[in-house]
């Protein structure tokens, strides 16, 4: 009997495998798995484990401003005009009263002085925007330092480089917009740029500003590409590298318990979930208050564009200022012959810019070739036990600010009353000069402290603590550093250069090896052969030592 | 016995901090997960109520600056200057909405990380990782696949359809390279030319002053001055304005004849009157720095320096060549004017530039 009223209410009403809700949320999360599937994508995320350390905090900042920048960015919108007309001001900001200026410039003269709120939204926005490149890029030496570009995450890599380039145009695009005085400027600069170019240069200068420089149509056209093209590719390309840091979870360092093959940490929900989201609202509440105090790109004080004039402190956002440095510090050069000219004094600066992104770039998978290593590798590297690759991440980054104090060479010269002529020679040669000697300062600064690593797992501690002996001796006691710091200090790959094949095969028949392969070789020997690294201590070496008596 | 004391003395044979020394084996050998101590949090009620408050309280004076926030935008002017140090003069509404946006936002986000790090769980956990990589048998699944749907296909076998899929392919993101044409005009000649080519010998064009929009004469000129110029006929509310002061922009200075070092400038000038063009050779900025004891002008962008002097010669920076210099004279009235276009192209140099 009881088989047929099952039946009978099964027919009437089709039954659910399901348990019934507890209580409205489930009802509701039930409601939405049925359609999206959600129980089974929270099941490996909701308690999802992340490592610890202050330094991944560097990408979550890269995140919040990228979404402050959105935020505020579309409120811009609403009120900026990207036009080029001409018309003449009469607001409440006297001293440009009458004054005929373009839309663009206008209508950011409105937002800044007519709208309630308004300039602080494009003081969050620009401010955003400095600390969002600024964030990328610090995060980027993090994971280049600490080698967390390495198998399986070189394609990560390439999408947050991506992200920083895109990043970096996209700031310029967007601090031309306004048609002031000082991105008028940088607009012309980008003028000479592209008529650079031999060949196309000319014609490419025509089509982008869409006749002679300066034209109506280029604010409208940066306009469209800064809020529309650029963004939409970045944030496709930031959802594709979330989704690669959730698929190859992140990477930790060495130490008790942490392995290459488990992440030791603490659950996305909760305390990631308060953390990260808390976090969030840090460093929007951060840029705020600076927006409030600290003024950023006050184009009232500059006035609106004309090709004619230009105002003091010509200077672009801090991230542009390499290319800035690379046009100011490279001579003269312009080779004329049948009728043409090559202007190698901004064609130079033009082709190494990429090629000082591109090195970036293509870096994992020059490590990766050199090294031949195919492995998975989750534990990051300490910079001291990659003296190479960390020489290689400091020769870049002064080559970097080198650059950029060679893009503020006035600067630098008002305000340490030095020769603006003696700066740029001191820029010309170190551009050759600088990163070598930071590479090899850098690699012998690693080698010390793997020495002192090693000293330190093999004679302990200083303990401060000085002892006579019975023979009238004075010996400083060590103490044997805890296990957990021995491990962390000695869990580290030492891994061997490639070598090359014999060069006769068991039968004697001559094997030759390659140039590429030689290059290779050698290149791996310098990466991990005796010069790059200070071998590990043994445990035979630690035994010796400790079973000793302690006269060390 | 001396010798036995002294060795047990040594912090090293029974340890340091309390830790038992596991040098039996492997020195090295990773210990594991270090053991979980709890927090003041965990075994103290009332550190764990003055947390919570601490949380409540942020989140509360959050609130406050949100109504604060509102408060400022209805209540202040937007005109309102005020004095704030060290800041200096600040618009009010500004300062306030950054301000109270600034501890509204701050104080959720130190209320929750507050939160997380006081009264949330703080046990590490470990969780395993899996390789990337596929399996051999799966890996060999995937492919036989692939290789059946590429057999069905007949990509392979049919070489003339892949090359010319492949040529289709290749060719038709060109239509949407040739869309982009009518972006802008064509360059033809147009760099190589300025306003002042409407100048002739029969009807040559006035220099007018820029700052005071009138003609000028040679006595008006002192040696050692620099003046701004602009070609007669050439008014800011014209449509083209923008485009001819980009290139037609000339600067105008007076050097003493003894002081000239080039002849064919000095033949170009007027009685040491020599007109060059304001828009500097390397990428185009107009030069207005001008330092009459040496008679060089400098680029504030990228610090080109050239000597007027000298048929504006670079003597330093990045630019690449000479700024051009425009033929001047005196009409019948002892205006100067000139007489014809520049004898080459102004701004930065380009492909087509002979």
């Amino acid at each position: 009997m009881s088989t047929a009223n099952n039946a009978t209410s099964g027919a009437s009403k089709p039954a659910s495998t399901r348990a019934k809700p507890a209580n409205k949320f489930e009802a509701a999360a039930d409601w939405t798995d049925g359609r999206l599937g959600i129980y089974t994508l929270a099941k490996s995320n909701l308690r999802k484990i992340f490592p610890d350390h202050w330094s991944f905090m560097l990408g979550e900042i890269c995140l919040y401003t990228f979404i402050i920048i959105i935020l505020t960015g579309v409120y811009l919108t609403l009120f900026f005009k990207p036009s080029m007309a001409e018309t003449v001001y009469h607001g409440t900001y006297a001293p440009l009263n009458g004054i005929r200026m373009s839309e663009a410039y206008a209508s950011t003269m409105d937002i800044s002085f007519e709208v309630r709120g308004g300039l602080l939204i494009r003081q969050i926005h620009h401010w955003a925007a400095i600390v969002f490149v600024a964030a990328m890029l610090v995060h980027m030496m993090r994971v280049f330092f600490t080698g967390a570009f390495r198998k399986p995450r070189e394609i990560n890599w390439l999408f947050g480089a991506g992200l920083l380039f895109l990043g970096m145009f996209d700031g310029f695009m967007g601090y031309s917009l306004p048609d002031d005085l000082l991105s008028g400027t940088g607009i012309r600069f980008m003028e000479g740029a592209i008529l650079a170019v031999p060949l196309v240069g000319t014609y490419l200068q025509f089509f982008l500003y869409g006749g002679q420089f300066p034209g109506t149509d280029i604010v409208p056209r940066f306009f469209t590409i800064h809020v529309l093209l650029i963004p939409g590719i970045m944030l496709g390309l930031l959802v594709a590298h979330l989704i690669l840091v959730f698929y190859h979870k992140h990477t930790q360092f060495a130490g008790p318990g942490r392995t290459e093959k488990n992440v030791v940490g603490m659950p996305l929900m909760p305390v990631y979930m308060a953390k990260a989201g808390g976090f969030f609202f840090l460093v929007f509440g951060v840029i705020a208050a600076a927006s409030a105090i600290a003024t950023v790109n006050p184009i009232w004080a500059y006035g609106p564009y004309r090709p004619d004039q230009v105002s003091t402190d010509a200077q672009p956002d801090w991230y542009m200022g390499f290319s800035e440095g690379l046009i100011r510090v490279m001579p003269g050069w312009e080779i004329r012959a049948w009728g043409h000219t090559l202007n190698m004094g901004v064609f130079v600066p033009l082709m190494v810019f990429p090629l000082v992104l591109m090195a970036i770039w293509v870096y994992p998978f020059l490590e990766a070739w050199v090294t031949g290593d195919k492995r998975e590798h989750h534990i990051a590297d300490r910079p001291r036990n990659a003296p190479v690759r960390t020489g290689f991440g400091a020769a870049w980054i002064s080559l970097y600010v080198l650059l950029l104090l060679g893009g503020g060479n006035d600067l630098l010269a008002t305000h340490l009353h030095l020769s603006i002529n003696t700066i740029t020679y001191f820029v010309r040669v170190g551009f050759f000069v600088v990163p070598v000697l930071t590479f090899f300062i850098t690699k012998r600064w690693c080698l010390g402290l793997q020495r002192r690593d090693k000293d330190k797992v093999l004679h302990g501690r200083e303990s401060g603590i000085i002892k006579r002996l019975p023979h009238g001796e004075f010996v400083e006691i060590h103490e044997q550093l805890p296990q957990d710091k021995l491990y962390k200090l000695t869990a580290h790959e030492q891994p061997q250069p490639i070598e090359l094949p014999a060069e006769v095969d068991e039968n004697g028949v001559a094997l030759k090896a390659g140039r590429l392969a030689k290059a290779r070789a050698k290149l791996s020997g310098a990466f991990y052969g005796e010069g790059a690294q200070i071998a590990k201590p043994t445990a035979e070496e630690h035994h010796e030592i400790t079973s000793g008596h302690g006269h060390h | 016995m001396s010798h036995e004391m002294s060795d047990e003395k040594l912090p090293e044979s029974h340890g340091s901090e309390g830790h038992e020394v596991a040098v039996h084996g492997d020195p090295f050998a990773d210990p594991g997960l270090p053991a979980h101590g709890p927090r003041r949090t965990d075994i103290d009620e009332r550190a764990a109520k003055r947390a919570e408050r601490q949380v409540s309280l942020l989140f509360i004076v959050s609130m406050l600056a949100t109504v604060g926030f509102i408060a400022s935008y209805v209540a202040i002017d937007i005109d309102k200057i005020v004095y704030i140090f060290p800041l200096g003069h600040v618009s009010a509404l500004n300062f306030a909405l950054g301000m109270t946006l600034g501890v509204a936002l701050f104080c959720i986000g130190a209320g929750a990380v507050h939160w997380a790090r006081t009264l949330m769980s703080d046990h590490e956990i470990p969780a395993d990782r899996h390789p990337i990589e596929a399996d051999d048998e799966l890996r060999a699944d995937v492919i036989e696949q692939f290789q059946t749907g590429a057999a069905e296909s007949g990509f392979g076998r049919r070489k003339m359809l892949r090359n010319t899929l492949i040529g289709s392919m290749a060719l038709v993101p060109l239509s949407g390279v040739v869309l982009l044409r009518d972006l802008g005009p064509l360059p033809e000649d147009k760099l190589a030319h300025t306003g002042w080519e409407l100048a002739t010998p029969a009807k040559p064009l006035k220099l007018i002053n820029m700052n005071t929009n009138e003609p000028m004469k040679p006595e008006d000129i002192v040696t050692g001055s620099l003046t701004f110029a602009k070609p007669e006929g050439l008014e800011e509310d014209q449509e083209i304005f923008q485009e001819q002061i980009a290139k037609d922009a000339l600067m105008i200075i007076r050097i003493a004849p003894e002081d000239l070092k080039d002849k064919t400038s000095a033949e170009l000038g007027f009685e040491g009157i020599l007109a060059y063009s304001k828009i500097c050779t390397h990428v185009g900025c107009p030069i207005s720095l001008y330092e009459q004891q040496t008679h060089h002008a400098l680029c504030p962008c990228h610090q080109s320096t050239f000597d007027l002097a000298d048929g504006a010669r670079v003597i330093f920076g990045p630019a690449g060549h000479p700024l051009p210099q425009l033929k001047i004279t005196t009409d019948e009235k002892g205006f100067l004017v000139a007489t014809g276009d520049f004898q080459e192209p102004v701004g930065p140099s380009y492909w087509e530039r002979p």
